[in-house]
C-alpha cells in the first residue's frame, strides 16, 4: 500500500550562516517528514533554530547542504524564480507581524498573491472574497488593515494565506502579536483549517498553543530534540 | 503581475505620499517647463528674424560689387564704380545662361529727398526693372508697378512704400500726385503692400522707399557716369531647391563676363540663407546655451528622483519582503519600483509641459518677445521626463528586487 506523497521532506538538513569571520550554525542536520492534512507544531528556545527552519520551509532562505522536497518537488535545487513560484502557489504564509499593505483594503490584500499568479481580475475578487468569507470577514473587505483590530487584522492574513489553496500553511508565532481572545479566534480558525484537511505547520515558543497541534517538533541547538504526538507519546 | 496592475500599485504608492511625490515631481516639472520656454524663446526670436529675411524675397540671391576674401583681404571696382552693370543683369535673365534662375531685377539705390506739394520727404530712391516685384515677392496694393514701356522709355514715374506715401500725402490718395525728386517731377502710379518694420539692423526698412524705373533713374535722376552700372542684382531662383544652382549658374556667368578668376572676383553672391544663418546664429547660440541649463535642471530633477526612489526602497523593504514572500519575482518587484519612478517622471513632465505651454502664452505679453509652441518639444520633454524616471529609477529598482526576502522580512 503506497503511503501518500509527504508534503514536506526533509533530509538532513544544514544552514549556515556566515558574518565576516564568524560562522553560525543555525540548523545542523534535520530531517523531518510532514504528511498531507497533519497540523504540526515546531516549538524550541530562541536560537534554537526554528526560525530558520521556518524560513527554510517557506523557501525564503537557500539550504547550506541537504535536501527538501515539497509536495513532490526538489525546492532545493530550484532557481529564484522557480522558488518565487513556489511560494506563491504551495505555500501561504501567516506572520507574527501580520505584514499587511496598510494602504491596501481587506481584499486588496488578499488578492494580492493571486495578481502575482497572474489570476483574472474578476476571479481574484471573487476568490478573495470567498477566502475573507471563510475566515469570517465578510463585511470588512473594503477596511483598511488601520481601521481593523490586531485579531482581524491576523485573519485577513490567513485569508491571503487560504486564497491561492496552498499545499501548505506556514505560520510564524500567529498568536505572538494577539491579546488572548484575538489568540484564541485565530487558534480556532487553525483548528477549522485542519479539520477541513489543510497541512499546517505552526511555530511557536507557547505550550498551550503547540497543544492544539497532532505532532510537536521541539528543537535545541539546531537540531531535533523529540517528537511527541498529541497524547504526549515519544515518537 | 499584470502591467496594469503594476501600474495601479505604482499610482498607490505616490497617491499614498503626496507631498515628497509632489516635491519629487516639482524637481522635474521645472525642468521640463524650462527645456519648453527656452527652446520656444529661441524659436520664436528665430522665426522672427528669417520671417523678416524671407519678407525679403523668396529663394533670392544677391549679387553685390566687391568681394573679401580670407586671403587677399577687400577688393572692389576701380574708384567707388560699380562692378555690376546693366549688361550682366541682361545676361543672367538669359534662360540659356542660367536656366535656375527665374527672374532677375538689377537695383541702384540712392538717398534722396522727395518733394510733394508743401512736404519733402528723405528716403531711398530704388531704380530697378519690373521683375523686382516678383524678386522681392512684393506687391502693388494700390495702382500698378513700374512696366516694361515705363522702363523703356524713361517714364517719369514711381511706385511708393506705403511709409512713404503716408508720409508725404497723409490721408489723401497718392495716385496721380506727383513728387519732385532733384527736380524731376514723377507721377505716384502706385503703392506697395505693407511688409511691417523690421526690427533687426540687418535689413532696411521695407515700407519706406521710392521705386522708379532703371533707366530714368540711370538718365534722369542720379545722372553722373556710371549709368550703366549697378548696385546690385537680385535674382530669384526657379525655386528653393534650385537656389544652388542657380547661384553656380550665376557665379560662373559673372566670373566669365568678369575675364576674373573664383580667387579675384569683383562680385560677391549672398543667399537669403546666408543672412538667414548669421542672424539666426547669435539667436541659436544662446538658445543652446539656456537649454543647457535648463538640461542641468532636469538633471538635478532626475536625480531627485533616484533619492526619492530609495528613500522608497528603504522605507518600504518589508514590503519589499512580504511581497517576495507571495510569490513575486524579482522582475515583478523591479518593475514595481520603474514603473513608481516613470510615474513620477511622467506626471511631471506632463505637469511642467503644461506649464510651459501657459507661459509661453503667458510670457510674450511681459517681454515682448515672440515664444513658439512647438509640439515636437513638449512631447519630446514628456518623453524625456519618463526617460529621466527610468532612467534614474533603475538603480534603486534593481536594489529593491535584489533584496533577499528573508533579509528584507526580519528588516524592523
Amino acid at each position: 500500500m503506497d503511503a501518500p506523497l509527504p508534503v514536506i521532506e526533509l533530509h538532513d538538513v544544514v544552514k549556515t550562516y556566515r558574518t565576516g569571520s564568524l560562522t553560525v550554525d543555525a540548523v545542523r542536520g534535520v530531517s523531518l517528514t510532514i504528511a498531507p492534512g497533519e497540523y504540526v507544531a515546531i516549538m524550541g528556545p530562541s536560537g534554537s533554530g526554528k526560525s530558520t527552519l521556518m524560513h527554510i520551509l517557506g523557501c525564503l532562505d537557500p539550504l547550506t547542504s541537504g535536501s527538501y522536497w515539497l509536495a513532490g518537488q526538489d525546492v532545493s535545487r530550484m532557481s529564484e524564480d522557480e522558488l518565487a513560484d513556489v511560494r506563491n502557489r504551495r505555500i501561504g504564509f501567516v506572520f507574527q507581524q501580520f505584514n499587511l499593505l496598510p494602504s491596501h483594503s481587506a481584499w486588496r490584500n488578499v488578492e494580492l498573491p493571486l495578481c502575482y499568479a497572474g489570476v483574472r481580475r474578476d476571479q481574484r475578487r471573487s476568490r478573495a472574497m470567498d477566502a475573507l468569507r471563510r475566515v469570517g470577514l465578510a463585511d470588512r473587505v473594503m477596511h483598511r488593515p488601520g481601521e481593523l483590530s490586531g485579531g482581524q487584522q491576523q485573519r485577513v492574513a490567513i485569508a491571503r494565506a487560504l486564497v491561492t489553496d496552498p499545499a501548505l500553511i506556514l505560520a510564524d508565532e500567529p498568536t505572538g502579536n494577539l491579546d488572548s481572545s484575538a489568540a484564541a479566534e485565530v487558534l480556532a480558525l487553525f483548528d477549522e483549517l485542519h479539520r477541513s484537511g489543510r497541512t499546517m505547520v505552526l511555530i511557536t515558543h507557547e505550550p498551550d498553543v503547540a497543544l492544539r497541534a497532532d505532532r510537536v517538533v521541539r528543537l535545541r541547538d539546531g537540531r531535533i530534540e523529540m517528537e511527541t504526538n498529541q497524547a504526549g507519546v515519544l515518537s | 503581475m499584470s502591467w496594469l496592475e503594476t501600474l495601479r500599485t505604482g499610482l498607490d504608492a505616490v497617491f499614498s505620499h503626496r507631498l515628497r511625490s509632489g516635491l519629487t515631481m516639482l524637481g522635474i516639472l521645472i525642468g521640463i517647463a524650462a527645456v519648453i520656454l527656452t527652446v520656444g524663446f529661441g524659436e520664436g526670436a528665430q522665426a522672427k528674424v528669417s520671417g523678416e529675411i524671407n519678407a525679403l524675397g523668396s529663394n533670392l540671391l544677391v549679387v553685390s560689387p566687391g568681394s573679401a576674401t580670407a586671403t587677399t583681404g577687400i577688393r572692389g571696382g576701380f574708384g567707388s564704380a560699380s562692378t555690376l552693370t546693366q549688361a550682366d543683369a541682361t545676361a543672367l535673365a538669359s534662360k540659356a545662361v542660367a536656366p535656375d534662375i527665374a527672374a532677375v531685377a538689377p537695383a541702384t539705390q540712392r538717398s534722396e529727398t522727395l518733394t510733394a506739394t508743401g512736404t519733402n520727404w528723405t528716403t531711398t530712391v530704388v531704380g530697378t526693372t519690373p521683375d523686382w516685384l516678383s524678386v522681392r515677392a512684393r506687391s502693388v496694393t494700390e495702382g500698378r508697378f513700374i512696366t516694361a514701356a515705363d522702363e523703356n522709355t524713361d517714364a517719369a514715374v514711381t511706385v511708393l512704400g506705403a511709409t512713404t506715401a503716408q508720409e508725404l500725402f497723409g490721408f489723401r490718395d497718392p495716385l496721380g500726385q506727383t513728387v519732385t525728386v532733384n527736380g524731376l517731377p514723377l507721377t505716384v502710379v502706385g503703392v506697395l503692400n505693407t511688409v511691417g518694420a523690421s526690427a533687426s539692423s540687418a535689413t532696411t526698412n521695407l515700407d519706406d522707399q521710392a521705386v522708379v524705373p532703371i533707366t530714368t533713374v540711370a538718365n534722369r535722376v542720379f545722372g553722373g557716369s556710371g549709368r550703366t552700372s549697378v548696385q546690385s542684382i537680385f535674382l530669384e531662383a526657379a525655386s528653393s531647391s534650385a537656389l544652388s544652382a542657380a547661384y553656380q549658374e550665376a557665379n560662373s556667368e559673372l566670373l566669365r563676363l568678369h575675364q576674373v578668376t573664383a580667387v579675384n572676383a569683383d562680385f560677391t553672391i549672398s543667399s537669403q540663407q546666408s543672412l538667414l544663418t548669421t542672424a539666426t546664429s547669435v539667436d541659436k547660440t544662446l538658445t543652446e546655451l539656456l537649454a543647457s541649463i535648463a538640461a542641468i535642471s532636469l538633471l538635478v530633477g532626475g536625480i531627485g528622483v533616484m533619492n526619492i526612489m530609495l528613500v522608497s526602497v528603504t522605507e518600504r523593504i518589508r514590503e519589499i519582503g512580504l511581497r517576495k514572500a507571495l510569490g513575486a519575482t524579482h522582475r515583478a518587484i523591479r518593475r514595481q519600483f520603474l514603473v513608481e519612478a516613470s510615474v513620477l517622471g511622467l506626471a511631471g513632465g506632463v505637469l511642467g509641459a503644461g506649464l510651459g505651454l501657459v507661459g509661453a502664452v503667458v510670457l510674450p505679453h511681459l517681454i515682448s518677445n515672440p515664444i513658439t509652441i512647438s509640439p515636437t518639444a513638449a512631447v519630446g520633454a514628456i518623453v524625456v521626463a519618463i526617460g529621466i524616471g527610468i532612467a534614474f529609477g533603475v538603480y534603486p529598482a534593481t536594489r529593491a528586487a535584489r533584496l533577499a526576502p528573508i533579509d528584507a522580512l526580519r528588516s524592523e
